[in-house]
């Protein structure tokens, strides 16, 4: 390439993907401005508003033709807007809702934020990557961030536990992933998904098929499938709530929405299905069952983002343009479910003590003191169980029809058979709300549950989840275009 | 036929550099056999002529990762590790004799299949291990990545403040 002409292209580039670098920047900014001015009130209020910024530029780009930037790296345009959009509301609800938690808990460092913003730039390479470099990239600087985050309240050893673990296992399946992509590079010469695919789809070697599974291995690691989810349960649990949702969305978000991309850019479709397939089956099936015995609610959603996970899958294994909106719309669903409940948990927890083990007796009888929280609960827990007018219903419909078109009937019934069970364990924690007595001796004394406020940002971010939810229950415009995005004209750009 | 001769030398010593890793009873010396196995992939680079990737190899590895092990080991009691029990030479036959079995094997297996790469020949080579050709397609075509790279470390080195600063009273 032309060296004289490179520096103009790349200028150019730099437009195509404003929000990543308006998030770069905003998140380089807080970190200066922290250095300053330690625990400065605007300094939150500043990264909300880059990422408000990142949001509109991003709604305006949904439309706009897909291509590729930065030498065919990136791509930009409708899939990449769309998944941008997905953790940018997802970082700035997590933003909003850490304020008053993490002081609350005595943690309101500003560099979270910075944090957070710096994740999301890598989570939106990752989720909008053409090119295994792109993905390894941004999939490392998602990872030393989220670490970074699960490892936040020292004082704990359940944090310190679960942050260890998570960079262990972590660390691995880097090495696994990195494997992978050599040998994906050794047996076709090509870093560029569509290249790799191109080249697969005339002779497959051994090597190739080995870099496929390590590909695999470290992909469905980060988004908590069934034989690799370990960490799960204890990271989620012992990471400060509000930073569990964020993990618990955008990470699995662009991670699938990357996963999406290499399976349909760079994988012959027949080959992988069934062996996806299988590992969607356990993970819908452990997931929802052991879901079912915990007596932690963290821990209960932890392991019901894992049987999420499977169901996303599901929509990936149909392997249709449906079957990949379906996936990329539950995860849409998903995202505006999980931020809600971890958000009304992080509000319960009232106390470091049991607010930490945050048992389901402790939120007995909530519902009445707190009815907003309690309707909201109430319908992020529906949304999740899948019941018709929510959201979650919806997304359950859309990764679950492509899977029967394809052939995979007998995939769907486990997942049917799986989310009426899962209906079990939502549904007792609307029960415990409401219907449990509050007088209950394990239940908190009368004078903490006054003492606990609720901040008007935290509803009013916990109340944007809960009516979007509602919207996308009985509105399917985003899953049309989520559609659109599969289909043979946009799919035809050059890597 | 002298870089062949050179790349078995230079692998031989790689490999033993990295039992003597594994076997040597005190740190200190794991780490002196970790040194010599680096220095001899970066001499395997150098045979394949990528001579930036090898000097980045000894800065990196040989020089920067190691002096960071040798603080680690210097700062743990060295005298408090658990003491390792004398190596039976019988057993390290076996062990070599067991290495070379499986090595012939996995050769025989591989080149029944696809799964060796193909060869290269070392004139290819030449124009895409240098420096300049590297540094011109990390500053061009992998320009963005570079950048996002920086962040990464970034966040890596706030995280590391973050995580080991003092616990504030409430």
């Amino acid at each position: 390439m032309d060296l004289s002409t490179a520096y103009d292209a790349l200028g150019a580039d730099l437009q195509a993907t404003l929000s990543l670098w308006l998030i770069v920047l905003g998140g380089l900014i807080v970190i200066v401005w922290d250095a300053f001015r330690e625990r400065d009130a605007l300094i939150p209020v500043f990264a909300g508003l880059i990422l408000v910024g990142a949001i509109v530029w991003d709604l305006f780009q949904l439309t706009a033709e897909p291509a590729t930037a930065f030498y065919g790296l990136i791509r930009t345009g409708g899939f990449a807007a769309f998944v941008n959009l997905l953790l940018e509301v997802s970082a700035l609800c997590t933003i909003v809702l850490s304020v008053p938690y993490l002081k609350r808990i005595g943690k309101d460092y500003a560099e979270v934020y910075g944090l957070v913003l710096f994740a999301v730039s890598g989570m939106m390479l990752l989720g909008a990557a053409n090119n295994l470099v792109t993905i390894f990239v941004g999939l490392e600087t998602m990872s030393i961030c989220l670490y970074i985050m699960a490892g936040l309240v020292r004082e704990d050893e359940g944090g310190i536990e679960s942050a260890l673990k998570y960079f262990l296992l972590g660390a691995f399946s880097t090495g696994f992933f990195l494997y992978g992509i050599a040998l994906l590079f050794g047996s076709t010469g090509s870093m560029y998904l569509a290249e790799i695919g191109h080249a697969a789809s005339t002779s497959t070697s051994a090597m190739y098929w080995s870099g496929v599974g390590l590909l695999l291995v470290g992909f469905l690691f980060k988004v908590s499938a069934v034989p690799f989810h370990m960490w799960t349960p204890d990271v989620y649990q012992g990471a400060p709530t509000t930073l569990t949702g964020f993990m618990s969305t955008a990470s699995k978000a662009a991670a699938f929405a990357s996963l999406i991309l290499v399976l349909f850019y760079a994988v012959p479709y027949e080959k992988w299905t069934l062996a996806v397939a299988v590992i969607a089956t356990i993970t819908m099936v452990l997931g929802n069952l052991v879901a079912l015995s915990q007596r932690n609610v963290k821990r209960m959603l932890a392991y019901s983002s894992i049987a999420h996970a499977g169901y996303v899958l599901v929509g990936i294994v149909a392997g249709s343009a449906e079957g990949y909106a379906g996936a990329l719309y539950y995860l849409l669903v998903y995202t505006l479910m999980n931020i809600g409940a971890f958000g009304v948990l992080a509000l319960m927890e009232w106390d470091n003590e049991s607010g930490r083990t945050q048992s389901l007796d402790s939120l007995a009888g909530m519902g009445y003191t707190r009815p907003f929280i309690g309707v909201a609960m109430g319908v992020f827990m529906f949304s999740l169980s899948g019941f018709p007018p929510f959201g979650g219903f919806l997304g359950k419909y859309a990764v679950f029809a492509p899977a029967i078109k394809a052939g995979y009937t007998w995939l769907v019934v486990v997942g049917v058979i799986a989310s009426m069970v899962s209906a079990y364990y939502y549904l007792r924690v609307l029960y415990v709300l409401w219907m449990k007595d509050s007088t209950d001796p394990a239940a908190m004394s009368n004078d903490k549950r006054v003492a606990l406020t609720v901040p008007a940002s935290s509803t009013a971010v916990i109340g944007f989840c809960a009516v979007l939810l509602l919207v996308f229950g009985v509105y399917p415009e985003f899953l049309q275009m989520a559609v659109d995005f599969f289909s043979p004209s946009a799919v035809s750009i050059a890597p | 036929m002298t870089p062949q001769f050179l790349f078995f030398c230079l692998a031989i010593v790689a490999i033993t550099a990295a039992l003597g890793m594994l076997i040597a009873r005190s740190p200190v010396s794991s780490a002196l056999w970790l040194i010599l196995n680096l220095f001899c992939v970066a001499g395997l680079y150098l045979t394949m002529n990528a001579q930036f990737l090898a000097v980045v190899q000894v800065l990196v590895y040989a020089g920067a990762i190691m002096v960071l092990f040798l603080f680690v080991i210097m700062l743990l009691n060295v005298a408090a590790l658990p003491s390792v029990r004398d190596i039976d030479w019988r057993l390290g036959v076996g062990f070599v004799l067991g290495v070379a079995l499986l090595a012939q094997l996995s050769y025989a297996i591989a080149s029944s299949t696809d799964l060796m790469p193909a060869e290269v020949s070392l004139e290819s080579t030449v124009a895409t291990g240098s420096v300049e050709v590297v540094a011109k397609e990390l500053f061009t075509r992998f320009a963005m990545p570079l950048e996002m790279i920086g962040v990464l470390l970034l966040a890596a080195t706030i995280g590391a403040v973050l995580l080991a600063r003092r616990v504030s009273p409430k």
